[in-house]
């Protein structure tokens, strides 16, 4: 017979571990069972407690009841918008990083660290240097307040991440294989498609699941470009809470929130590997 | 800025041009229009901030008179007191946190995973969601005064959202617990890749865990330490969407940070030029963390290069 003794020091570190985690869940835990619980009980009581009874009905208000600045279509329809700007721009700056990528790495040409150089500076610069270009542009382009303008910005801004972290990885794909595939004849596109892609998906999914992250979270962009009904998710909340600072509706409000983080929540749960290794080669360029 | 693509070697000359146009095209279009975009707008944000421009861009030249009437407003002194206390608490205290999850995690103990994904979870979700969560439950008549309130200790006081003096507080706890767990995931990879035989080599001449980390493990985290505090400082210099939802830079303007000036001179008081000039002063902070970054980077590789 084993026995098993457990060091007091053991003790101590889950028992340390064990209340860290639950301050960090708790805000999640806080708005979910608010998210279940009715107005006026919050109103009550705290924004911290047990539903007594669980109103699930808070959920149907968020999503298509409740009145963001004179609208009452709940948050779905910014849910859409925000869907509408996110999904192709995933999809854009994907394809586009993982060609420029490609070429950067394993097509060298002159000049290719150079632009590489400047395109991973889009990491560092801050947002707000940008707002007024963007601003002149999009009134220009007629692209002001519109989901286009938004998926074009965040295509050409996601570069910079897309191709730093598709370049990092295909720097690793032997040049002898693009060497042999050319002297058989092969050009830039027959290389992409039959060797570079089918060598990709663990890179794509690191690339698909960070610019997802990203876009749908961002908000500076969504406020300043667009307003009313065509905003993203994000400066619709923003706008929703200022709307209802008079009349508290927490239930339905945390019951919005927990909507809008759904999508990344899920993509975490689902992809959460492949989350924190964009995570780190972001961080250690 | 004009760059030569060279002729491909290997291939024949006389496939000319025209035929791997689209190759071209695929290279060239999305790459330059990033750096393009990247290089022409900060020159363009830049050109504004010396122009005299209000309501719209217009030509003309000012010098430095944004950049003075900015940096004399008390709008953006208190923001920049705000982020210099905001940076250093939020870099220490998000450090610290890291670390200490790091080492925890480090202690082989079970449900590694589940804890990590627990730490790590806020910075898979937006900061206007996490900001508005924070800003109920430090809400003191909603969040957590209230419940203690309610539990019976009626003099309990944690308002520090509506205290002039404290409110930046929030933000640094609310930043901790959305980013540390960023410290933590490279803190934990640091840890784990530390030379086993150096491990074994303390061990043998009898060293205790405490000893261990200090003398033999922690000193291995310092480049990680570096990269950490510099992107944990970027973000601090760029906050804006946390302070948006949470206290929205009050009360009053106790929790402005510069970007939200930024964003206040541009598009509420319709003030081009200065918020361009704004901008530039959040740019020039930012490369005062970097460029030394930078160079520090570059020392270590031609080091790895040499050694």
């Amino acid at each position: 017979m084993r026995e098993r003794t457990i060091a007091p020091s053991r003790i101590l570190i889950y028992l340390v571990v064990s209340l860290i985690a639950a301050a960090w869940l708790a805000p999640l835990v806080v708005v979910g069972l608010n998210s279940l619980r009715t107005n006026e009980e919050i109103a009550q009581a705290s924004m911290i407690g047990w539903p007594k009874q669980w109103a699930w009905s808070n959920y149907a208000a968020a999503w298509s009841g409740f009145c963001v600045a004179e609208t009452c279509a709940g948050i779905r329809p910014y849910m859409l918008n925000s869907a509408l700007v996110t999904i192709p721009a995933t999809i854009f700056s994907t394809l586009l990083g993982a060609v420029a990528g490609y070429a950067v790495s394993l097509w060298r040409f002159r000049g290719d660290n150079w632009i590489y150089g400047i395109v991973t500076l889009g990491l560092f610069l801050p947002q707000q240097m940008r707002l007024l270009p963007w601003t002149i542009v999009l009134r220009d382009t007629g692209l002001m307040n519109t989901l286009t303008g938004l998926v074009v910005i965040h295509t050409i801004q996601g570069l910079s991440f897309t191709v730093l972290f598709c370049r990092n990885y295909y720097t690793a794909i032997p040049q002898d294989l693009i060497r042999a595939a050319r002297i058989d004849g092969a050009g830039f596109f027959r290389i992409f498609w039959r060797i570079i892609l089918p060598l990709s998906p663990p890179i794509l999914v690191v690339t698909v699941i960070w610019q997802f992250t990203h876009i749908w979270n961002e908000f500076l962009y969504g406020v300043t470009f667009t307003t009313g009904q065509q905003q993203p998710v994000t400066a619709a909340l923003i706008a929703l809470s200022a709307a209802v600072a008079d009349i508290p509706q927490h239930g339905v409000q945390s019951a919005a929130v927990m909507i809008a983080a759904l999508p990344t929540l899920l993509i975490y749960l689902i992809g959460g590997k492949y989350f924190v290794r964009g995570l780190t080669a972001g961080a250690v360029k | 800025m004009t760059i030569a693509v060279s002729t491909t070697p290997g291939r024949p000359a006389a496939s000319g041009w025209v035929r791997r146009l689209p190759e071209y095209l695929t290279i060239w279009v999305p790459l330059l229009l990033s750096a393009a975009h990247l290089i022409a707008f900060t020159l363009w944000t830049i050109w504004i901030s010396f122009t005299p421009s209000t309501l719209v861009p217009v030509s003309g030249w000012v010098g430095l008179r944004n950049y003075s009437a900015v940096a004399a407003s008390r709008n953006w002194q208190i923001a920049l007191d705000n982020l210099l206390l905001f940076g250093s608490a939020f870099v220490l205290l998000s450090l610290a946190t890291g670390l200490i999850l790091a080492i925890l995690l480090d202690q082989r103990i079970r449900g590694e995973n589940l804890l990590r994904s627990i730490f790590l979870y806020p910075l898979a979700v937006s900061f206007v969601v996490t900001g508005t969560v924070w800003s109920w439950l430090l809400n003191p008549g909603l969040g957590i005064q209230k419940l203690v309130r309610d539990l019976g200790w009626t003099s309990f006081r944690f308002d520090w959202l509506i205290d002039r003096d404290m409110a930046i507080w929030t933000i640094v706890i609310a930043a901790i617990w959305q980013s540390s767990g960023f410290a933590m995931a490279l803190f934990l990879a640091g840890l784990r890749s530390v030379d086993a035989d150096l491990i074994k080599a303390a061990q043998i001449d009898g060293a205790g865990p405490i000893r261990m980390y200090r003398r033999v493990i922690l000193p291995t985290l310092w480049p990680i330490t570096i990269t950490v505090i510099v992107i944990q400082l970027q973000f601090a210099i760029s906050t804006f969407d946390l302070v948006r939802a949470l206290t929205n830079g009050g009360p009053g303007i106790a929790t402005q940070l510069p970007a939200l000036v930024v964003y206040d001179l541009m598009f509420q008081r319709s003030l081009l030029g200065r918020g361009a000039a704004a901008a530039v002063l959040m740019l020039l902070i930012l490369l005062a963390v970097l460029l030394p970054y930078a160079a520090w980077r570059y020392v270590q590789r031609r080091r790895a290069i040499h050694a």
